[in-house]
């Protein structure tokens, strides 16, 4: 893990300020530029799920354990939240203003942790990630016994106008969208502010070197349990924000391993190595489910594809491949790399579209034969009776990839050779 | 006297499939150190080769052909991608796997479709074997039985008793001693992961017509045999066994008792009502929590015995 460097200013860390205000503003502004409902309903998303796969991270990517059931957390979270909002909407409830119902949610996810985590965090490594599968698993399989609790099939529902805060009632969705943003921005920072503490930091290590650090006389399993904890308590935040944004939660799809595989999958691709990472993670999350999902019925089938290939060959994420060219923009290295760019795109999307024009023919044979043979892929019509589609598909194919690798050996070859400049560069600052 | 042996015997039938499944789990753990998430992704593959291919050549043909199938697709997965993720750690490489057993799941569905397929038994195997107190043992499990103990007499005289078996088990403990000796010790380790893919595939022929070919069959068994394999202690191969036959028989009997502790509580003079404190709890039937028996087992087994049943050392 490459450790970052940050720009110092003394004695106001004016760097930090800039990024944070700047952040603080996106949130503000957001929903001015993307008017639509959809939109407003996707930013709405972004937000908690940034805070679930942020807090996710504290588990993968700060303390390197590989977490299957983190839906537990936000699910049991969420289900916490939408009784203790049915119980302040009760005549003679208790009253809980809406706005802290997050935190309700929020303390339940620290005490599902607590009671959980024990168990969990008794192992590190790949014994752990089995133990967050079973864990999972039991939770998700115990949310059907009791339909009291859970509402079993059907789900609970909820109605989150009961209460107003000044003018609002938090019924328009906008209302909604800025007690979500709040709370990111709030728990961003407070999970960014983690990552500076002995405990955060204690984290790391464990990561890293579990034996050394039981050699200076901590106890990593404390550590790790700690750490656990802290996860829930975001994870539940972020539960119940989606509680109060859809109104209704379900065990079968809010408990469910699909679910913490999800959380798992976009927090890796944003990439983990980095403390935004899990937010383009999230952001990526929204932007699959929503729209990917519209556009094609094979979306689960690319999304894979795209993971395997993240892994094989950036294993840092979206967000390592960003602070890699940021290094080399730095150096002012970045002007030879734009005509490769341009080409590696090019390239690349004449493989992409001719392989989604082959999956999608073969979609349409399993789901849509009935239709006749005939679909339209991005206004051309391709029709999977003729042999033409299939081959012309194919030949576009074969020969986008024998482009992308001759742009991509050239790519390899100047990525070197620049890495080299600058680590000589480099060497050379330290040693004036 | 019934209900018991023909209990014991489906759950040691499905005791013994599950220890068909997590050998080949247990196998690339312990050889390589990875936990294959895809392993019941395999599992699943086999049954749907085994379908196409038994519709093609017949059963007994598909119950070899399947598993060599997905033994080069293991063995190619391995050498192409596995062992590329390797250098970056031991997370990572459970990732690859994990974005494979999405990969497979959509495929099998882009291929064979999203609904169940009539994956049926072979003459051969249909009807049952035997009768006890008037109820009847289908042949079809008692097969997966005799496999399975086929399978582990066959994999233990692979390991212990031929050449490259015991290369196999140096390259576990010293990879490098192995490889100055002349031995390719990345080969063996495709080798291993597509053997292991293999024995999950031959699990996947049988259990996909004895049970149900679906694309929902990975999941379904997927964490039950991750339980089995934290049971029985993480890379022992009598452990999974022990752990395999004890959720099997677990399982089975559990899912046919409908008593609860409210009737247990009744026999005793106390009743309870939908009044009674806690009275969701008290009237849950045990066929109700059999789902999440072996979960509990795994969480208890934490607790009191974190290395497994049969494990060595603590991980």
């Amino acid at each position: 893990m490459s450790s970052p460097e940050y720009y110092r200013f003394k004695p106001w860390n004016i760097g930090r300020f800039v990024i944070w205000a700047g952040f603080a503003l996106v949130l503000i502004v957001a929903p001015w530029l993307f008017r639509s409902s959809l939109a407003l309903t996707m930013l709405s998303q972004m937000g908690y799920l940034i805070i679930i796969c942020l807090s996710y991270n504290i588990l993968l990517g700060q303390g390197g354990m590989l977490s299957f059931g983190h839906a537990v957390y936000t699910g049991l979270g969420a289900f916490v939240a939408v009784h203790a909002m049915n119980l302040a909407a009760a005549k003679g409830g208790v009253p809980i203003p809406l706005v802290l119902i997050p935190l309700v949610g929020g303390l339940a996810g620290l005490f599902f942790a607590i009671l959980l985590g024990y168990v969990t965090t008794k192992k590190s490594g790949t014994t752990f990630a089995m133990i967050t599968l079973g864990i999972g698993e039991l939770v998700a399989a115990m949310s059907l016994m009791f339909p009291g609790f859970f509402g079993g099939e059907g789900g609970v529902t909820t109605n989150r106008t009961y209460g107003k805060l000044f003018d609002w009632t938090f019924g328009p969705q906008i209302q909604v969208y800025y007690l979500i943003a709040v709370y990111c921005f709030i728990c961003t920072a407070l999970m960014f502010a983690f990552t500076g503490t002995p405990l955060g930091r204690m984290l790391n290590a464990v990561r890293d070197n579990p034996e050394r650090v039981e050699f200076i006389g901590y106890n990593t399993q404390r550590v790790r349990y700690l750490g656990f904890i802290i996860a829930g308590f975001f994870a539940g935040i972020g539960g119940s924000l989606a509680a109060i944004n859809f109104e209704i939660v379900n065990a079968s799809d809010s408990l469910s391993g699909v679910r913490s595989g999800g959380y798992l999958l976009f927090t890796f691709l944003g990439g983990a190595t980095f403390f935004f990472g899990p937010m383009i993670g999230a952001v990526l999350l929204v932007l699959a489910s929503v729209l990917l999902s519209e556009l094609t019925k094979a979306w689960l089938l690319y999304l894979g594809l795209v993971f395997l290939f993240m892994v094989m060959y950036a294993p840092g994420g979206v967000a390592s491949l960003i602070m890699m060219n940021l290094r080399v923009a730095k150096f002012g290295k970045f002007k030879r790399f734009w005509g490769l760019y341009g080409a590696l795109i090019v390239t690349g999307a004449i493989v992409v579209l001719a392989a989604a024009a082959l999956v999608e023919m073969v979609y349409h044979i399993q789901l849509n034969s009935a239709l006749g043979s005939t679909l339209t892929f991005l206004g051309i019509e391709l029709d999977t009776a003729s042999a033409t589609s299939w081959a012309g598909a194919a030949v576009v194919l074969v020969i986008g990839i024998a482009l992308v690798e001759v742009v991509r050996r050239r790519f390899a070859r100047v990525w070197g050779r620049a890495q080299e400049e600058i680590e000589a560069e480099v060497k050379r600052m330290e040693t004036a | 006297m019934e209900f018991f042996a023909i209990s014991l015997l489906n759950g040691l039938s499905y005791g013994l499939l599950l220890f068909m499944l997590s050998s080949g789990l247990t196998l690339i753990f312990s050889m390589m150190g990875v936990l294959n998430f895809a392993h019941t992704s395999f599992y699943m593959l086999g049954a749907y080769f085994a379908y196409t291919i038994s519709g093609v050549v017949g059963f007994w043909p598909a119950l070899v052909i399947s598993p060599l199938v997905v033994f080069v697709l293991g063995a190619l997965f391995e050498r192409y991608s596995l062992r590329r993720v390797h250098k970056f750690g031991h997370v990572p490489e459970l990732l690859v796997t994990f974005g494979l057993s999405y990969l497979i799941l959509e495929l099998v569905q882009l291929v064979w479709g999203r609904a169940t397929v009539p994956y049926g038994l072979p003459e051969q195997l249909q009807g049952p074997l035997f009768s006890l107190y008037g109820t009847q043992f289908p042949k079809s499990r008692s097969f997966i039985m005799l496999l399975a103990l086929l399978m582990l007499l066959s994999v233990w005289l692979l390991l212990t008793r031929t050449r490259i078996g015991l290369v196999i088990q140096a390259a576990l403990t010293h990879p490098e001693t192995v490889e100055a000796l002349g031995h390719n010790v990345p080969r063996v380790f495709m080798l291993v992961f597509g053997g292991g893919a293999a024995l999950a595939a031959l699990a996947g022929v049988i259990g996909g017509n004895t049970y149900v070919t679906e694309p929902a069959m990975a999941g379904a068994v997927g964490s039950i045999v991750f339980v089995v394999v934290v049971v029985g202690g993480m890379g022992s191969l009598a452990g999974a066994f022990l752990a395999s036959l004890l959720i099997g028989v677990l399982q089975t009997f559990a899912v046919a008792i409908d008593q609860s502790l409210a009737t247990g509580l009744q026999a005793l003079g106390v009743t309870v009502t939908d009044q009674t404190f806690g009275h969701e709890l008290l009237q849950l039937s045990v066929a109700q929590i059999a789902p999440i028996l072996p979960y509990l087992l795994l969480v208890l087994i934490l607790i009191f015995r974190p290395k497994g049943l049969l494990g060595k050392r603590e991980g």
